[in-house]
């Protein structure tokens, strides 16, 4: 048996330690680890967006990150996004636009979405689609998604301008 | 909010029409709704299946001693442990199973019959001993030749997949081994005059490949058999009713035993009605002494052992007069069906022609086994195969005769009175509504602008299913109302029968609270499919509704002292000559009095549904990458109850048509290995392959429904892969009649590669 394996990381703002094998994914822990089942598995092997969280400002495929490898990181998943009093404006965005049916895909979206605006907060269209190309969605055909991710950036825009 | 896009006569709703937000949306956003593999149950054990390499094999021994042995396994089983069945075919959804072949798909028996057919099973205290013991059991195998291509399988010489099967050609049973399941042939007129009288006939041959719905979340389930022997199953389904009955047929067990406790389903789109794993988890609950058994499918096993739908041949010969007028068909249909009995073939025969009047029609179709996956419903199934034949053929005829595609197809469309060859006459269907609303619709009169750039049109056809639904409610103390229902909801259900409610009880939307429920909470429901769910149950929550208010007077009347008789309501009030209370007001008087209805329904039919598409695509000269400009969906919907989700169902449905008409396709090599079983390389579209797509909604209500409702799910996947093909042929004057139409089937078809 593999050596077990002591990890202390961040997750959402709070301290989160764990252990785990070396093989383990960062999804497998965050879902049947630490109950942080917000994160989606749509195809364990990068494909799919359905696991997206953002580490130190990056997104990536949880499926395709050790668990080992999260020492001392920073990690943002869809259960740390919405504020003590209300959704976070994407989370909000989202229903509005009604850019989900069965919402599998959903979380992955919105944190791709979130890594989006953090680094452009004023995407067109294309750069909008471009950047979400990593995120399958079978249910939608993506037009309302757009439509939340666009709507969501000229709110803040307008918030930024007052 | 665009409202632009909805065609409708005058506004008589108050709730019906808007656009709230969906009831169980925050917890959809908020990664807090629980769908098939996030259960965790305390001392949960894990499943996995051991498949087979082989796409057709026959099998001499299995050996699990090892597996059994290592540390931490607590259950092998194999179709050893399940009970032997006789040959019963059975209703599942929209169509029918036999039992045994059921059971034989879900773990194999003597025979493996595609890539990826499960043999066995392991329970372990984690995933990776389960995964580890998978490894160490030791199937021998005689391996036979596989029969992977549908006409190959038709021939005298085929390799067989069932030894006992035989074929039902036309109702009588042909004495003689075949992978040909069943033979149907529609017949109407005399098609060898018609076709005589004819000014021109078109005739043209079409292959299409399976394609896998490519729901994003894989198959889950978790089990428990108790004690005591019931049992709990906790999946993603599209019925709970339905898979409660293929347990209980599978593992001889009576349905009072099963609850099926239905979680958030991650899609499913026709793909999660048959029963996969909910059995295999089952017995290794019972074989592990009661522990829960939680059994999630990879997403190879996905792509590999669960239902894609056919692909198929058809060769369609047309007729038309000069002046456009249709004459004749002549068509043969054949699918594969996968490794049993059971394409959708019969639909696809029906649809073949079915948006357009014809007196003369003679059609063959034939349900094929081949050693791919057992095929299963996707969104009209079998129905885009078919229309990409014909609406190909049409725009062939319009090209030819140098009349306007939509002319031609208002020439020839059906309406209210119309016979369809398999015998219903069309009620209300709103066909011509949609042609001439295209007609004045600023797509088709834009310009192309590019040279390679070309447009498409091609209508679609579903049949629309009611079925049956139960549905429950209690009006609490502060005046709102639970509902209780039984249908899986998979695209926002929720709300549509939350509004549906309000809007007969004349109540506000939010003071619905919605809720789906176990097989043991709530009265018979079939599953959602077949665009049923806002017909069917929306139906019976609007009987429900009337039945409440009804109640409700009952305790205004006694509340005034008068009759019930004398109640009148209106707008969330009860009044009797000059006395008044609200609706809220008399619920909070009846404190621990509660008022509680139910009801059932099962409509004996639902309008069929119809849709027209326009696409705009530029084709690469060099690289055959064909790109779509601009897309329109027009539709009858019937009514919209909430336009957001009518428009998402439609946007939704056209993209996984663009995806099967460009990109989706099963590769198998000789031996029947499926070659791209990963999302890579089953390329299924992603934002950035689309523009929007747009959609004008016309609402022709269905007159028998109390809102005027008609199913939509299903049509908008059928015109996009003719629509694409008419386009391209506009774009570069090369008829494509191959799908998907990738680059690489482009070229091929362009230089005649053989
Ligand atoms: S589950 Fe990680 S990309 Fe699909
Ligand atoms: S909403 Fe179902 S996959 Fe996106």
């Amino acid at each position: 048996m593999n050596m077990k394996k002591f990890i202390q990381t961040s997750i959402n703002n709070e301290r989160v330690e764990f252990i785990c094998e070396p093989r383990d994914s960062l999804l497998s822990i965050l879902r049947e680890n630490l109950r942080l089942t917000g994160t989606k598995e749509g195809c364990n092997n990068g494909n799919c967006g359905a696991c997206n969280v953002i580490i130190d400002g990056v997104l990536v495929n949880s499926c395709l990150v050790l668990a080992v490898e999260v020492e001392g990181k920073k990690i943002e998943t869809i259960e740390g996004l919405a504020g003590k009093d209300d959704l976070h404006p994407i989370q909000n965005a989202f229903l509005e636009e009604a850019a989900l049916q069965c919402g599998i895909c959903t979380p992955g979206f919105i944190i791709a979405t979130k890594n989006l605006l953090d680094i452009n907060p004023n995407p067109t269209e294309q750069e909008i689609r471009k950047s979400l190309a990593g995120n399958l969605c079978r249910c939608t055909g993506y037009d309302k998604i757009v439509r939340a991710v666009i709507d969501v950036a000229k709110i803040s825009n307008n918030k930024g301008d007052e | 909010m665009q409202e632009s896009n909805l065609v409708r006569e005058k506004k008589k709703f108050q709730v019906i029409g808007t656009r709230p937000k969906r009831p169980d949306g925050t917890d959809k956003v908020t990664g807090r709704a629980l769908y098939g593999g996030d259960i965790n149950l305390p001392s949960m054990i894990y499943g996995e299946i051991l498949r087979s390499p082989h796409a057709h094999a026959k099998i001499i021994s299995i050996d699990y001693q090892e597996a059994l042995a290592i540390e931490g396994v607590k259950a092998v089983i194999t179709a050893e442990d399940f009970p032997s069945l006789e040959d019963v075919t059975k209703k599942v959804g929209e169509g029918a199973v036999n039992i045994r072949y059921r059971s034989n798909n879900i773990l194999a028996k003597e025979k493996v019959l595609y890539q990826g057919h499960p043999i066995a099973a392991v329970a372990a205290k984690d995933k990776n001993i389960a995964r580890l013991a998978i490894e160490k059991i030791i199937v021998k195998y005689e391996i036979l030749s596989p029969v992977l291509d549908v006409r190959e399988a038709m021939k005298e010489d085929a390799p067989i997949l069932l030894e006992e099967l035989r074929t039902v050609s036309m109702g009588e049973k042909i004495d003689k081994p075949t992978n040909i399941a069943k033979h149907i042939q529609l017949k109407r007129g005399n098609i060898e005059d018609s076709f005589a009288e004819s000014d021109i006939i078109i005739e043209r041959e079409f292959y299409t490949s399976m394609v896998h719905q490519g729901y994003i979340e894989p198959q889950s389930v978790t089990a428990l058999y108790n004690n005591d022997g019931d049992i709990s199953v906790w999946t993603s389904t599209q019925g709970a009713f339905i898979a409660q009955q293929q347990i209980s047929d599978v593992l001889n067990i009576p349905l009072s035993k099963i609850n099926v406790i239905p979680m958030e389903i991650g899609g499913g789109f026709g793909g999660k009605v048959s029963v996969y794993l909910d059995p295999v988890a089952i017995l290794l609950s019972k074989k592990s002494g009661s522990l829960p058994v939680k059994i999630t499918m990879s997403r190879k096993d996905v792509l590999m052992a669960t239902g894609p739908t056919s692909g198929s041949y058809i060769k369609v010969k047309l007729g038309a007069k000069n002046n456009g007028i249709f004459t004749a068909v002549h068509a043969y249909l054949a699918y594969e069906a996968g490794a049993y009995p059971g394409s959708p073939v019969g639909g696809g025969a029906v649809s073949l022609f079915a948006p357009y009047k014809l007196d003369h029609l003679l059609i063959d179709a034939y349900d094929v086994v081949v050693n791919k996956p057992k095929s299963e419903p996707y969104r009209a199934p079998g129905t885009t195969n078919a229309i990409f034949a014909s609406e190909s053929i049409i725009d062939e005829i319009a090209v030819k005769l140098k009349i306007d595609p939509i002319e031609l197809r208002l020439i020839n469309a059906v309406k209210e009175g119309d016979r369809r060859i398999d015998g219903p006459t069309y009620g209300r269907i709103g066909l011509i509504e949609i042609l001439e609303e295209i007609k004045a619709h600023p797509h088709y009169h834009s310009k192309l602008r590019g040279k390679y750039q070309g447009r498409g049109i091609a209508t679609g056809f579903w049949f629309n299913y009611a079925g049956k639904s139960s549905v429950y409610a209690s009006i609490n103390g502060d005046g709102t109302v639970n509902l209780i229902e039984g249908s899986t909801d998979i695209g926002g259900s929720r709300a549509s029968m939350a509004m549906q409610l309000a809007e007969t009880m004349e109540l506000p939307y939010e003071s619905i609270i919605p809720k789906v429920v176990d097989t043991n909470s709530i009265g018979y429901t079939e599953g959602t499919y077949g665009s049923r769910t806002t017909y069917s149950t929306g139906w019976a929550t609007h009987n429900l509704g009337n039945e409440l208010i009804r109640l409700m007077k009952e305790k205004a009347a006694a509340h005034f002292e008068t009759e019930i008789g004398n109640i009148v309501y209106s707008k969330g009030n009860f009044t009797s000559s000059d006395k008044e209370i609200s609706f809220i007001d008399l619920a909070k008087l009846m404190k621990g009095n509660p008022v509680t209805a139910s009801s059932s329904i099962h409509p004996k039919r639902a309008s069929p549904g119809f849709g027209t598409h326009i696409v705009d695509v530029e084709v690469d000269p060099e690289t055959y990458k064909v790109t779509i400009l601009r897309y329109t969906a027009f539709q009858d919907v019937g009514t919209a109850i909430h336009p957001s989700y009518v428009e998402g169902q439609i946007q939704g449905g056209v993209v996984q048509g663009i995806g099967w008409a460009l990109n989706e396709e099963y590769i198998y090599d000789d031996t029947g290995n499926l070659v791209n079983h990963t999302l890579l390389d089953y390329r299924m579209p992603t934002s950035y392959d689309l523009p929007m797509i747009d959609t004008v909604l016309i609402e022709v209500p269905d007159p028998d429904h109390p809102f005027g409702v008609k199913g939509v799910g299903e049509v908008p996947i059928v015109p996009p892969a003719a629509a694409i093909a008419n386009a391209i042929n506009d774009a570069i004057g090369h008829r494509l009649n191959r799908l998907p139409m990738s680059p690489k089937n482009i070229f091929e078809s362009i230089n005649q590669v053989k």
